[in-house]
């Protein structure tokens, strides 16, 4: 065999490795999905079974049909957990965005005392486990008498999702060159216009990525959401999940079936904004 | 069109002065280069007179406005900047019809501009593209465009053929030069490429450390230098430059060797005075090999060893040792030397400069 078909082989080997090493992640990271959205439709005798049954004997949507059953028939007021969620999700989303833009924007730009405590103390922040707030949280709310309530917790998730989208969306402008902003302004731009019609398109997959997490760590949150809300008023989905626990049963079907409930929406705005999420989109503004 | 008039224009970071208080007057329609070295302050000069960067004292008029703290877009005033700046979520089309846009232009006259631009730049087949797609000449073609399209009162340029290799970079200063014949605006260009400055230039202003060494057409800063900074910044390969002490109408170097005093800085030294000596490569060459066709009128020769040579075609550029020193000649109709020959080098001391060694001021009158 000669040196150019050994090369040949080894690079067929390494792809083959390439590809397996793959399918074992991919199947480790889909396992856990997968399950889930398989014991929302099995029996619970099939859920608990040891050894564990593999293959599915029997399937149904009894547990999606019970859950919007109101209460009294097996169901829990999934549409008021829902219209919570949303509302609290996408306010603090929205919010945590807008102040991240302006951080991030002045952290990226502008040279002012203190920037890299204040920065360093932002990130700090993030060190705090979110459950260790919970009881002073608990206790500085029910002061303000803002328990149980959407705003509440909206004000809540904003303070931990701001300092994470200053951090993001500040490493995305800083990719943008300074260059194009002050060639904007020499084209007949305000700062502000130079910032929306030049910065803003560039830094907008940044800014979609951080809207993301940002909704995602509001959407499944639960230590918080456990301790703050009380009722139908502003339950979330995740403290929602709490609704099929009782005193010596847990049904796992109906837990289950909740959770893909949850993770539909958040899995279809992923999939919206990845488009978004390509970057790259700044080679070619300066020289490259 | 329009002046451009700098008056103890002064720039400060903190405490940190980087341009003290320069003045400058750039005519109607004038193509004007500010030549340094990198931290001069030419780029922030430019800055300055954009409106990109705040000014800390003095003033600045465009035409007959001053515009101390006009933001960039009351100015009038179009900049290629040295990484192109270009817009990467446009076409080249939009960037280059960005301005009237923002301007409230229709859509009508946007086109009709840009077409009119991209004619003038030969970019009509790239409209439709992407920056990205584009060579590092067209990017730079397409900056220029953006800034004709809306025929500013003055063209600001910083640095802009510096991330273009050498042929390109001597193609685009062709284009530039006519694009300054076409539209016959004021132009502001910054480069530490004295060899742009010298040939797009009307006026070249020579910075150094916050400081305008000197101002003046191309050949007057050449022929002229007012300080041995200029001299030795100005021409290449550069000025050959050697300390020297007058004594007994002669110059004397460091190890003791002499060349005659030239006849024009007679009566500017005093004996004793210690100068900077300064001759062109092209005014010291080897015996025969020379820039005139006849003798000049104050040739001195002196036979000296050769100590490296560098041929390149045309002409050869010989190093050869006096007074302890390699002196750079250029050799026209070059004949083949080796490292150790002994040559006639002839040096045409008419036109020798002499620098005084501590103002390193000229001492020409």
């Amino acid at each position: 065999m000669n040196e150019n078909q050994a090369n040949d082989l080894k690079k067929m080997l390494l792809k083959f490795g390439h590809l397996l090493g793959l399918f074992i992640a991919m199947t480790i990271i889909c396992l856990p999905g997968f399950w889930i959205v398989l014991s929302s439709l099995r029996p619970t005798v099939e859920i608990m079974a040891k050894p564990p049954v593999w293959i599915p004997q029997s399937l149904s949507f009894d547990a999606y049909i019970a859950m919007f059953s109101g209460v009294g028939q097996g169901g829990i007021p999934v549409l008021d957990y829902f219209r919570n969620s949303i509302i609290i999700s996408v306010t603090s989303t929205v919010i945590a965005l807008a102040i991240g833009m302006a951080g991030g924007y002045a952290f990226a730009r502008y040279q002012f005392r203190g920037k890299t405590a204040i920065f360093l103390g932002f990130m700090l922040t993030r060190t705090v486990p979110g459950i260790a707030l919970s009881l002073p949280l608990f206790f500085v709310f029910a002061r303000l008498g803002i328990i149980d309530t959407h705003f509440g917790l909206i004000i809540a998730y904003v303070a931990l999702n701001v300092p994470f989208t200053v951090w993001l969306i500040d490493g995305f402008f800083r990719q943008v060159p300074r260059d194009l902003a002050e060639a904007a302004q020499i084209d007949g731009c305000t700062r502000w216009q130079a910032f929306w019609q030049v910065e803003f398109p560039l830094a907008r997959s940044g800014i979609a990525s951080a809207g993301i997490f940002a909704f995602l760590i509001s959407w499944n949150e639960f230590a918080l959401a456990s301790q703050l809300t009380r009722s139908t008023n502003s339950k979330t989905l995740p403290v929602g999940l709490l609704d099929y626990t009782s005193e010596f049963t847990i049904d796992w079907r109906g837990m289950c079936a909740l959770a893909v409930v949850m993770i539909i929406p958040a899995l279809t705005l992923t999939f919206i904004v990845q488009k978004h999420l390509v970057s790259g989109l700044t080679s070619g503004a300066v020289k490259g | 069109m329009a002046t451009v008039s700098l008056k103890n224009l002064v720039k400060k970071y903190g405490h940190l002065e980087v341009v003290h208080a320069i003045n400058l007057d750039v005519e109607d329609r004038e193509f004007v280069a500010l030549v340094g070295p990198s931290g001069c302050g030419k780029s922030t000069t430019l800055r300055m007179i954009a409106g990109l960067e705040p000014i800390s004292g003095g003033h600045i008029h465009i035409g007959d406005r001053e515009v101390n703290k006009l933001p960039p877009r009351q100015r009038n005033i179009s900049m290629v900047f040295q990484s192109y700046a270009l817009y990467p979520h446009m076409t080249v089309a939009e960037n280059m019809g960005f301005s009237l846009k923002i301007a409230g232009k229709s859509q009508d006259e946007i086109s009709a501009a840009v077409a009119d631009a991209a004619r003038t730049l030969g970019l009509e087949e790239l409209l439709e593209r992407r920056p990205s797609q584009l060579s590092g000449g067209q990017r730079q073609r397409v900056a220029m465009g953006r800034a004709i399209v809306r025929h500013p009162d003055v063209f600001l340029f910083d640095e802009p053929l510096s991330n273009l290799d050498a042929k390109l970079r001597m193609q685009m200063r062709t284009e530039i030069k006519k694009l300054h014949a076409k539209v016959q605006s004021t132009v502001i260009y910054v480069t530490h490429d004295q060899v742009e400055a010298m040939t797009l230039a009307d006026r070249i202003v020579i910075m150094r450390d916050g400081h305008i060494e000197q101002v003046g057409p191309p050949e007057e800063v050449f022929r002229r230098p007012a300080s041995r900074f200029v001299a030795g910044f100005i021409g290449s390969p550069t000025m050959n430059l050697h300390n020297a002490v007058v004594g007994a109408g002669k110059l004397v170097f460091a190890n003791g060797d002499t060349l005659p005093l030239p006849q024009q800085f007679r009566d500017r030294v005093t004996e004793g005075q210690k100068v900077i000596f300064g001759l062109r490569p092209d005014d010291v060459y080897p015996a025969g090999h020379g820039i005139h066709s006849g003798e000049a009128a104050e040739v001195h020769s002196v036979e000296v060893p050769v100590s490296l040579t560098e041929p390149l075609g045309n002409e050869t550029l010989v190093f050869a040792e006096f007074a302890g020193q390699d002196w750079i000649s250029r050799m026209l109709n070059p004949k083949i030397l080796r490292m150790g020959d002994r040559i006639k080098l002839s040096f045409d001391l008419s036109q020798s400069h002499l620098f005084d060694a501590a103002t390193e001021k000229s001492l020409r009158g």
